[in-house]
């Protein structure tokens, strides 16, 4: 069943030249008493009875369901060019390019890529891509530490749980403090932040829209944060860049973020894209892969992978990461998504997010027992408070045919009653109506 | 191999000018040239003290890394910004127009831990063999 | 070929994929807003894909040439398992879908793929469980000695070394030290083993772990292996298997009977998904029985009817290592994979792939040096030293099979061999693909003394020649700009 292109003769021929009888004698290096005790799996199976075991497995995962999930991961839409164009297999079976000469297509791309998260960040260079959000985040934590030689970060607790329990968990044999900053109204208290600051602070994270959908303008703390001389880092969602305040616009030093919403399925979790860019003074603090411009022999244009001293297979135990590869896949993915929408197609697609969402909240604060937050402005996501726990009214939607949101008191204490909803592009005003109704007929 | 007479230096390849209470430092012509086209070097800090055999500075090509132990113990107080626009300097002119720092050394005796130009000569030579 | 933002036509549109029926809202405070345009480029669709198409023909690629690359096991992807992938029942599942209540129901193919894919694991390398999530082979590095580290913690040892041969992976030491440990390298003996004296002398009650890919980056399984772990054991030290090559010991030996206590797997490798130009991989991380209470939350768990859940409880884990289960596309084509391969085809993938490395040995051995001359296992390492007494370095190999066509093998490692030509042809390659190869190198080691500069001069065939990589270096230009 494997993909052995060997005929019996051939591997007889390739056995008298190797000098042996038989393959077994290939693996005599492997003492008897180190032999695997049990490989007991099953046999193999046709490629026809493996898709049909897995498309029953598919089918056993809901699909129909009409998504106002956000908290962070975005049912936004996906042209068809984009899979069309990954699914070359000049792209996905390749490796990191480490061969320039026969890896242009690759370099140039990924060049691109960088060159997009550079535009939509409002910073000066990008790094070929990280894991994902979370990892980008705390990817950019530890240069903050090495940068500033400071251990001492403040998180606002507005940026998503998910992403602070993962930084919490990487540094737990480090020496590195963090301060949590709780939200104020579902947003960032300034005050509270500020207090906190001091000589040891090598950071400040905030995320923009933060966990609640809040949007905010940020650029008062960041001056704030660089009068102590700590970096300010954001983590921003890309799609609302093509409508909000950039994170260089801000001021901040370092961002990242979840790339996800450009062009890549939700996918359970995974494959994802951990973007980041930062101020062309950290470029020698970056982690992973990064792609330069040069020229070759002739004098014509041509990429490589550039500034690896920083890197592992160089640095070693130095290195200002483990990373040894980067989700190139997912990175191509947002840049051929970007590429097709374009420069005016990324705007308006920020502003149908953004109507779709004031509709729904219009639509919402009109359901008897709904409240719709509104303390703060928000892009494509809000919350509101329900008169019951939004887990039972979660559980009633599904059963109507919606995944009607994220309830916060999963992640929050005390806010049981209260649920994140998301609503994109793709929603239209029949779904966010139908919603309404089904919400009305739950409570 | 260039190694100039007036200047004293480490296992490790760098060398120290000594001037009274001062000292300028940089790496060896051997450094660089096993080093390749030098593409970065990171600077101390003026005002850093720095410790004899200790890591304070950087010299990376493409494909390697190298640290830069200091000489002798001390303070730092300059370095040679040319080379931030400039780290093929170190390349071209090891000795003078790509040295990397000066510092002010706190312990003159621990020159005798470094080697003369025939000592370093003959240690080099015993590397290539 | 020119960048995406050179063909920008300011006004030209691709075709819109946003419409909304909502009204038009009342705007953001200009406060909120990006005051900057974006430099993104506007262009028609078939600019685009024009654009991709055109690119990706600039690559070499497993389906486009033989890649023998060294510990990196490029070996064929078979198809089906992409179209598996793009099912929507797999593509379309948000990811918090089974933590709202009653969602639990609707994700119940997703949750099996993963609790059988661990199953599959568990059983393919002898260790007690696995975590799905780590997101590469470097990641699953560090996720596994975040494990020890909590287990030393735990059973309240200070413990502040990790014991890493010089011959290992760059991503070990670095993995170790970002976990913060304390790095020290112990050197390889004459016969290319780990030198064991210097084992024990480094080896202590402040040791850690150690750190072993097996078989080694030589391509050498270490017969002493169980007796390195058992030492470690012994010092109160776990024993860590960077499961890199993997691929060699399929149904041959598995490292939960070797002793190791934390395993990571490369399913990019080992399990044929493709490696998509550097990532999305995964790299799992499976370990002994001590470790369990220790792995990331959440975990997958099969309950008395059948059905699966996710279980957040588990007081001594390390916490979060990803946002959820993995890259679940990844896991899925490997699972697809092993099934379709079965107990008998991965037993086959280990021995054609180890046979194929030991015929490029044997053909190959009269013609370069060969530092380490036994049986390899998937992989064999030579050196061109020799054809570098006539200035012909590994570098210019590399340049000239790409000029014939081929993916160069790795290069310059592992570390400890000068000239290092590192070759993995892997299983799915045929006698004839290897002949070929075979030749072109033959013809190489010819070259190097008949017309050195042949090779110095290569590639001549390729889109751009020989890049200026000290420039790259010197003037970063990493970005665009209008």
């Amino acid at each position: 069943m494997s993909y052995v292109p060997h005929t019996q003769e051939e591997i007889g021929q390739m056995l008298k030249i190797i000098g042996i009888s038989s393959v077994e004698e290939l693996f005599k290096d492997i003492p008897k008493s180190l032999r695997a005790k049990s490989f007991d799996l099953p046999p193999g199976m046709s490629e026809f009875e493996v898709t049909g075991r897995l498309k029953k497995l598919a089918a056993k995962n809901a699909t129909g369901l009409v998504n106002f999930v956000g908290a962070g991961f975005y049912d936004h839409f996906i042209p068809a060019a984009v899979d069309a164009l990954v699914s070359r297999s000049e792209f996905y079976t390749a490796y990191t390019p480490y061969q320039p000469e026969c890896s242009q297509g690759w370099l140039q791309a990924i060049y691109e890529y960088q060159t997009i998260i550079c535009e939509l960040t409002g910073l000066d260079v990008s790094n070929a891509s990280l894991y994902d959000g979370g990892t980008a985040l705390y990817e950019a934590a530890m240069m903050a530490v090495r940068s500033t030689g400071r251990n001492k970060i403040i998180v606002d607790s507005g940026v998503n749980l998910i992403y602070r329990t993962m930084l919490y968990s990487y540094t737990s044999n480090l020496s590195v403090e963090f301060v949590e900053i709780p939200v104020v109204h579902g947003q960032s208290s300034r005050d509270e932040l500020v207090k906190h600051l001091d000589d040891k602070t090598a950071a400040v994270i905030m995320q923009n829209p933060n966990f609640f959908g809040a949007v905010d303008d940020h650029s008062d703390v960041v001056e704030k944060v660089h009068k102590f001389g700590a970096l300010a880092i954001a983590s921003v969602y890309p799609i609302s860049l093509g409508m909000l305040k950039s994170p260089g616009e801000m001021g901040f030093d370092i961002a990242t973020g979840e790339g996800q919403s450009l062009g890549i399925p939700l996918s359970f979790g995974g494959p994802y894209l951990g973007f980041m860019a930062a101020k062309q003074e950290l470029v020698r603090q970056m982690p992973g892969r990064i792609v330069g411009a040069t020229v070759d022999t002739d004098g014509k244009r041509g990429f490589v992978l550039t500034l690896q001293t920083r890197e592992q297979h160089i640095r070693r135990e130095k290195a200002t990461s483990n990373i040894c590869s980067n989700e190139a896949l997912c990175a191509l993915r947002a840049a051929i998504f970007v590429a097709l929408i374009g420069k005016e197609g990324l705007k308006e697609l920020a502003e149908h997010n953004y109507r779709n969402a004031e509709f729904a909240k219009d639509t919402l604060s009109k359901v008897s027992g709904v409240e719709v937050k509104r303390s703060s402005p928000t892009f494509n996501e809000f919350t509101i408070l329900l008169p019951r726990p939004a887990n039972e009214v979660v559980y009633r939607m599904i059963e109507k045919g919606f995944a009607p949101g994220f309830p916060l008191g999963k992640f929050y204490k005390g806010m049981d009653n209260y649920l994140l909803v998301a609503v994109t592009e793709k929603r239209t005003k029949e779904e966010i109506r139908k919603f309404s109704d089904s919400l009305e007929a739950v409570l | 191999m260039d190694i100039p007479k007036d200047r004293f230096y480490t296992k490790e390849h760098e060398w120290a000018s000594i001037e009274g209470g001062t000292a300028y430092v940089g790496i060896t012509d051997y450094a660089q040239s096993s080093l390749g086209d030098i593409t970065f070097i990171g600077l101390p800090k003026i005002g850093d003290m720095i410790k004899q055999t200790e890591f304070c500075a950087t010299v990376e090509s493409v494909k390697a890394a190298s640290d830069v132990y200091a000489p002798l113990s001390g303070k730092v107080t300059a370095v040679n910004k040319d080379l931030v626009a400039h780290p093929e300097l170190v390349n071209k002119h090891p000795y003078d127009k790509g040295q990397i720092f000066v510092m002010e050394i706190s312990n003159p005796d621990e020159k005798a831990n470094l080697m003369d130009e025939e000592a370093y000569r003959s240690y080099v030579e015993g590397l290539s063999k | 070929m020119k960048l995406i933002f050179e063909k920008h036509k300011e006004g030209r549109r691709g075709p819109s994929h946003a419409k909304t029926g909502a009204p038009k809202a009342k705007g953001l405070d200009p406060k909120y807003l990006r005051k900057k345009d974006t430099n993104l480029p506007s262009l028609s669709e078939l600019d685009v894909v024009r654009h991709y198409t055109n690119l990706s023909r600039l690559n070499y690629s497993v389906d486009t040439n033989f890649y023998p690359l060294g510990s990196c096991t490029m070996k064929y992807n078979p198809k089906f398992t992409e179209r598996i992938a793009l099912f929507e029942g797999f593509s379309d599942v948000h990811p918090l879908l089974p933590q709202l209540s009653g969602g639990g129901v609707l994700a119940q193919g997703s949750l099996e793929v993963l609790y059988e894919t661990e199953r599959l694991l568990s059983e393919i390398t002898g260790m007690k469980a696995f975590t799905m999530q780590p997101m590469a082979g470097a990641h699953g590095e560090l996720t596994g000695v975040m494990l020890i580290a909590a287990y030393h913690k735990d059973k309240g040892r200070r413990r502040k070394f990790v014991l890493v041969p010089d011959s290992s992976h760059g991503t070990n030491p670095a993995s170790a030290a970002i976990a913060g440990y304390q790095v020290i390298v112990i050197p390889t003996g004459k016969d290319g083993y780990m030198d064991l004296a210097e084992y024990k002398k480094k080896l202590n009650n402040e040791t850690a772990a150690v750190m072993l890919t097996c078989p080694d980056t030589l391509g050498i399984f270490n017969p002493h292996i169980k007796e390195i772990a058992d030492m470690a054991h012994e010092a109160g030290a776990l024993v860590y298997y960077d499961g890199a090559n993997l691929n060699a010991m399929l149904g041959k030996a598995r490292p939960g009977d070797l002793g190791f206590d934390v395993v990571h797997i490369n399913l990019h490798k080992t399990f044929g998904t493709p490696h998509g130009g550097g990532g999305p991989g995964a790299g799992p991380v499976g370990v002994s029985e001590k470790l369990v209470e220790y792995l990331p939350i959440s975990r997958v768990v099969r309950r008395g009817d059948g059905t699966y859940a996710l279980d957040y409880q588990a007081h001594k884990s390390i916490g979060y290592i990803a946002p959820f289960y993995g890259n679940f596309g990844v896991i899925l084509k490997a699972y697809a994979y092993m099934l379709r391969l079965g107990r008998e085809g991965l037993i086959e993938a280990a021995e054609m792939a180890v046979l194929n490395a030991n015929y490029c040995l044997a053909k190959l051995k009269d013609y370069y040096d060969l530092p380490y001359d036994r049986t390899c296992m998937h992989e064999c390492v030579f050196s061109a030293s020799r054809q570098a007494k006539n200035g012909v370095h590994a570098l210019d190999i590399a340049k000239y099979l790409i000029d014939r066509g081929y993916h160069p093998p790795t290069i310059y490692f592992p570390l400890i061999v000068k000239e290092a030509l590192m070759i993995e042809p892997t299983e799915t390659e045929s006698k004839d693909t290897l002949d070929a190869f075979i030749d072109v190198m033959i013809e190489i080691a010819r070259l190097a003394e008949q017309d050195p500069t042949k090779i110095k001069e290569a590639p001549l065939y390729m889109p751009v020649k020989r890049l200026d990589e000290t420039k790259a270096a010197r003037e970063p230009n990493l970005r665009w700009r209008p």
